[in-house]
């Protein structure tokens, strides 16, 4: 962390997909840098193998197969990493190691799922990057390879009810599987878990128990699995899946936080700037002046285009719970960064991505969830900000959006928010509606959509931030679209201080979020 | 001395005769042995200098790749196996066609491509100068010994991957002649051993078609180059042994060619992958059997929808 001086060169911002560098005002300002990537495992495959065949308080999984079972994969869908990562991806090299093991066991009937819950569904070439071109050309040819369909009327089973009489579905063939074998790979501290057999392959029925208003606002934070009651309801319904459903045998994997390489054009990005070298500014203004003379378009598919570098940290399986505690472990030794206090105003850019936008815009819905779900919830202990404070951040907020992707933000957007942004009305007087309509569930089955209740995910999902912040300013953002999601916008960092000194004082504390790569507050 | 003007300039020259021309040996004198040249001792140490590795990386990266990609266009799996491997490797595949060798030198990748050494047969491609230059030039080739069991030739290329220099070997001794594989030869088993490097198995499918043994033109085609995972020796393991696993491997890659990843892993570890050698049996019946393994007959028949 850095306590900014007058000494201290301009901080770097996310903007979408071009940046901004913002002097901080001094002796009253820090700023909060991720940690260095940690190493990542020598022999990645060799790791794989060990987790395999050893365990958390589960058989080794050559014990588990046998010849005639039914065994089903499920693995994290194209909403992780972010950005994705260089070839071969991890979920590549865990389901060869386990495919391998199951024709040893002369296991046939094996079925590999996208457990995608209610996103969109991935592209060939996605689940080629994923999984590699060995695995699709064995099993997608064969339709042993495919999407998760949470609407399909054949495809889902109930499990039963928690002890909070939330129901819990899952996706039939997972359900009625000897074996559903997850592979995770935990970004954030947020994934893995009972989330992922809980939501990844659930639907509307289910996950609108979590998913809500009330439970969002009750996470505090849902990155911190522990204080998030997100998390609570998916262990209650992983309670009702371990009595009635599959045997799951859950693999989980961290990853560092290389996500712009230790050289190449975007290194400097991974670096604190008074670190920054005369190469290192001359690459980031070159980049700079040309991304700023190209078209959005353009920017777009470079950006998009960036394949991380990611190194594996760790990979454990077994248990779900168990599996899980040690996957956090590793995930906070690489995310947890300790501050001290809270902050008045809190400032961040945000990048071109996240977890919703793979290949695709981000729309100012999106731009809403990711800085009001995602990066406000980057903490553990107590937000950063404090209540009633004010939260800035950088993003074009472009009036735009993937046709294909994204039809019911669209409505969403035109509809919903020009009438309220009070997630609460919101929900009570449109959710049903859109879950449920015809055409969007069509879109959601057949083409790449997001389901029509997804855009309401992403409001409830900066629902606590919308009732805790005093005031949310977007800076160099679209002005229209900006007040559409009720926020204010301004043109500087300048503007956006003096504006944010109407509720917060003359002389606030500014604490700014450097990320990404990803980091995390432990707050005291 | 006036020659004559009408003869030809060969026949001039020759009229010159000594010093111009070399000595004739006198009567009853034993001329000394020669040494030989060519074959298993043509000496390749100049085409593993910078100029000619240089000269190489243009005709490989150059007119080869061209060549390659117009002919065989190259469907290449399986180059991801390689992540983990470091150093020297020797590459193991198996022989359809003169093809073999430039499709694989455009296949290999870096940083092997270019530190690459190809095991070439001494007594063909090594039987005069001009084909011993153009072959170690060209394709980068060191003589190999297929007749005898020849020490210098196994000395010299262990030398070489002692040296970092990768190895490409086609452990078949030579061309198949029918379209099926041949037993796999220990030369590529023992180098691992020797050298402790370990061997990459690579099959190759669609070269056959494009200029198999005894045709001299070659005809357009599609080929898949399937390189599978790195293998050493164990420690229970001798040569022979070692060189029935790597023959087992590229079979499987075979399988995995013609039919799926799973499906060949399935049958590879019920020990029930097809062989490479094909069926015995009369020699329609192998050219028969030879269909089934074409990438044509696993096209699927078109299913109509039920109505």
């Amino acid at each position: 962390m850095l306590d900014v001086d007058k000494s201290t060169p301009p901080i770097l911002f996310h903007h979408g997909e071009q940046f901004r560098l913002e002097k901080l005002p001094a002796d009253r300002s820090r700023v909060i840098y991720p940690a260095e990537p940690l190493p990542g495992l020598p022999d990645p495959d060799e790791s794989i193998r060990q987790a395999l065949l050893n365990p958390i308080d589960d058989d080794p999984l050559p014990a588990l197969l046998t010849p005639g079972m039914k065994l089903t994969i499920a693995f994290d869908d194209i909403s992780l990493p972010l950005p994705s990562m260089r070839k071969p991806d991890i979920r590549q090299r865990i389901i060869e190691q386990v495919l391998d093991m199951a024709a040893a066991a002369g296991v046939d009937d094996v079925h590999l799922i996208a457990a995608l819950a209610l996103h969109r569904r991935m592209t060939e070439a996605e689940l080629r990057h994923a999984l590699g071109d060995r695995v699709y050309d064995a099993f997608a040819p064969h339709d042993a390879l495919y999407n998760h369909d949470a609407e399909d009327p054949d495809g889902m089973v109930e499990l039963g009810l928690t002890r909070h009489d939330e129901q819990v579905t899952m996706n039939k063939r997972a359900a009625e599987s000897d074996l559903l074998i997850y592979v995770n790979l935990n970004i954030v501290s947020m994934d893995g878990g009972w989330k992922s057999t809980a939501t990844g392959l659930s639907g509307y029925s289910g996950i609108r128990h979590h998913h809500n208003v009330k439970t969002m606002r009750e996470s505090k934070s849902f990155m911190d699995r522990h204080s998030s009651e997100l998390h609570h309801s998916n262990w209650r319904q992983g309670e009702v899946i371990k009595a009635h459903g599959p045997r799951i045998f859950q693999i989980e994997t961290t990853i560092n936080n290389n996500t712009f390489g230790y050289d190449g054009p975007l290194h400097v990005l991974q670096k604190r700037e008074w670190e920054w070298t005369a190469r290192d500014r001359a690459t980031f203004v070159g980049m700079q002046k040309g991304l700023d003379a190209m078209p959005s378009s353009a920017r777009r598919k470079i950006f998009q285009g960036w394949k991380a570098p990611y190194e594996l940290t760790s990979v454990q399986a077994g248990d779900v719970e168990k599996v899980h505690e040690t996957t956090l472990e590793h995930c906070f030794a690489q995310h947890l960064v300790p501050v001290e206090g809270q902050t008045d105003v809190l400032t961040f850019g945000l990048p071109y991505i996240c977890p919703y936008n793979v290949n695709s815009v981000m729309n100012p819905i999106l731009v809403m969830c990711l800085g009001l779900g995602y990066f406000f919830n980057m903490y553990r202990g107590k937000p950063l900000v404090r209540e009633g404070g004010v939260l800035i951040m950088s993003h074009p907020t472009p009036w735009e959006f993937h046709p294909v992707h994204h039809p019911s933000y669209i409505d969403f957007f035109e509809q919903v928010l020009s009438d309220t942004t009070d997630p609460i009305e919101i929900e009570q007087k449109y959710e049903k509606q859109w879950a449920e309509d015809e055409w969007y569930i069509h879109l959601y089955r057949n083409s790449y959509a997001y389901h029509g209740v997804h855009p309401f995910y992403m409001w409830y999902w900066g629902a606590h931030a919308l009732q805790y912040l005093g005031r949310v300013i977007i800076v160099g953002g679209d002005p229209r679209s900006v007040r559409r999601l009720g926020f204010t916008p301004a043109s500087t960092m300048q503007d956006a201080l003096e504006i944010a000194s109407d509720v917060v004082g003359p002389a606030p504390t500014i604490t700014h979020l450097h990320n990404p790569p990803i980091l995390m507050a432990d707050v005291t | 001395m006036k020659l004559p003007s009408a003869l030809s300039p060969v026949r001039r020259y020759r009229a010159l005769g000594f010093p111009y021309r070399a000595p004739s040996t006198p009567r009853g004198v034993e001329p000394a042995p020669r040494e030989k040249t060519t074959g298993a001792h043509y000496d390749t140490s100049w085409a593993r200098r910078l100029p000619a590795r240089m000269a190489r990386a243009a005709i490989v990266d150059g007119p080869m790749r061209l060549v390659v990609s117009g002919l065989a266009a190259p469907d290449r799996r399986g180059q991801d196996r390689l992540g983990a491997l470091e150093g020297p490797a020797i590459f193991a595949a198996n022989h359809h066609s003169h093809l073999d060798t430039p499709l694989l030198l455009t296949s290999i990748p870096e940083p092997w491509r270019h530190k690459l050494i190809v095991g070439a047969a001494a007594d063909y491609f090594f039987g005069t100068r001009v084909t011993s230059v153009l072959s170690s030039l060209v394709i980068g080739a060191v003589p190999i010994e297929r007749s005898k069991v020849s020490r210098r030739s196994a000395d010299q290329a262990a030398e070489l991957v002692n040296d970092g220099w990768s190895l490409l070997l086609f452990p078949e001794g030579g061309r198949s002649p029918d379209g099926w594989g041949q037993p796999f030869r220990g030369g590529a088993a023992y180098l691992a051993q020797k050298t402790g490097r370990p061997v990459v198995p690579i099959h190759l499918e669609g070269t056959g078609r494009i200029l198999r043994k005894g045709r001299s033109l070659p005809r357009a085609s599609t080929t898949s180059v399937t390189f599978g995972r790195p293998l050493s020796p164990r420690d229970d393991e001798n040569a022979t042994r070692f060189a029935a696993r790597v023959e087992a491997e590229v079979a499987a890659l075979a399988d995995e060619a013609s039919s799926d990843w799973y499906r060949a892993r399935l049958r590879a570890h019920a020990g029930e992958s097809p062989g490479l050698t094909g069926p015995d049996g009369g020699q329609w019946r192998r050219a028969w059997a030879l269909g089934d393994r074409s990438r044509s007959a696993k096209r699927r028949t078109r299913r109509w929808p039920d109505i």
